[in-house]
């Protein structure tokens, strides 16, 4: 090919232009990312929990069965409270009666008494579903039946779901458990119904010592954003990868 | 046309054809992964919905106060006022409308949730109040001593 004058100067040109382009022009956006960038789709809910501040009163416990009509005399729970006793010995003794729903009202763990001098520490742990980035229990689904919301939570479509138990196995924190009216995989809801209507959850709106917290982590202005954001927060089972969304205050290493 | 190998073909063409519409048929419409992968993208479009339109049975204490503003004021200035009225009063659903259905928990044991002696170090449950239920007046209610609106007996 000649490299006539009018040759030269139409491919610098196009040269110039190709090199002004930006890379992130080529970039390509992932489903997700793409989404994000709407701006309704900015809404994830994220969970604190502030160990530091249960008392073990249980009262999260029995107004989330109630509002959730979770059978109130069956030991199922969608949220619980574990207590963990640490003695001198070393060892840790846990027990989670009823799942905390009528509190911890005596110092016996599973009818033994552990002396008041023997406790070095104790301490109480709410826990619910994490809502994970990467729910397991949706992985596992094999008719999907559950599925997680634009907004990150987890829900169970009840008239789809054959009851197999995949996702009650799958899940790393036990959160899940089998409806016993419903007879379908049953699960925290992060009560859908009350924060799609601007109202907090029953758990939080229960708890009397602000123990519990729910937001939008996508929110700069959210209170919940800005706590896991400035303050030092821990999430349960981070080696599992599930992404868990419910961040603890004052965990201590022997929770698992 | 007669041939060996064109007519299972067309068996196999019909069978793939009944297929796709029995997947049609039965394949709900609101079925697909919707914005994520097939590992965690299944969504229910239709069962959101049942769930936005599960009832709320706890209303919260800004509800109370529009009938019971007394007794609303009366726990706002004691210790209590950090607890819901629906904790002791029972969830306030259907209650303007039926108020025998409110299940009001007068019980030691709501009392006790909290003060319960329960010493454990680093626990916040070692800076309320603290009573032992086998020895402090094991066979009354804490009501008939304490009012639960202004707990402290001097006030």
């Amino acid at each position: 090919m000649k490299c006539s004058r009018r040759n030269f100067l139409k491919k610098s040109l196009s040269g110039a232009v190709a090199a002004g382009l930006p890379l992130a022009a080529f970039k390509f956006l992932s489903p997700r990312e793409a989404h994000a960038a709407v701006k309704e789709a900015n809404l994830r809910w994220a969970f604190i929990v502030d160990t530091r501040k249960c008392v073990g009163c249980g009262l999260c416990v029995k107004a989330c069965k109630k509002e959730n009509e979770i059978p109130y005399d069956v030991p199922l729970t969608r949220t619980w409270i574990e207590r963990y006793i640490v003695t001198k010995d070393g060892k840790t003794t846990i027990d989670t009666p009823k799942g905390g729903r009528d509190g911890f009202t005596s110092k016996k763990v599973r009818g033994e008494e552990i002396p008041d001098d023997q406790i070095t520490k104790a301490f109480f742990v709410p826990k619910l579903c994490n809502q994970c980035d990467n729910p397991a229990c949706v992985q596992v689904c094999p008719v999907g039946a559950t599925y997680q919301t634009a907004d990150g939570v987890t829900l169970v479509d009840r008239k789809w779901c054959i009851g197999c138990g995949y996702c009650i196995m799958a899940c790393p924190y036990g959160a899940r458990f089998f409806h016993p009216v419903y007879r379908v995989a049953e699960k925290c809801t992060f009560c859908y119904h009350r924060i799609k209507k601007g109202m907090k959850t029953a758990c939080v709106d229960a708890c009397p010592f602000g123990a519990r917290q729910i937001g939008n982590i996508k929110d700069i202005n959210d209170p919940v954003a800005h706590t896991i954001l400035t303050e030092r927060v821990a999430v349960l089972k981070d080696e599992y990868g599930t992404k868990p969304q419910v961040f603890y205050l004052g965990l201590d290493e022997r929770v698992r | 046309m007669k041939n060996h190998v064109l007519r299972p073909l067309w068996v196999a063409i019909l069978l793939v054809i009944a297929l796709l519409v029995a997947r049609k048929l039965y394949v709900p419409a609101d079925f697909g992964i919707n914005g994520r992968n097939f590992t965690y993208g299944y969504y229910r479009k239709a069962s959101v919905n049942d769930w936005k339109e599960f009832k709320v049975k706890y209303k919260g204490r800004q509800y109370c106060k529009e009938c019971h503003e007394e007794n609303f004021d009366s726990i706002s200035k004691s210790k209590h006022r950090i607890i819901q009225c629906e904790n002791c009063h029972g969830p306030a659903i259907d209650h303007p409308d039926n108020p025998e259905a409110l299940e009001i928990d007068r019980s030691r044991g709501l009392c006790l949730r909290c003060h319960a002696d329960l010493p454990y170090p680093g626990s916040h449950r070692n800076d309320l109040p603290a009573i032992d239920p086998e020895e402090h007046n094991p066979d009354k209610a804490c009501a008939d001593c304490h009012n639960p609106h202004k707990p402290d007996l001097e006030g």
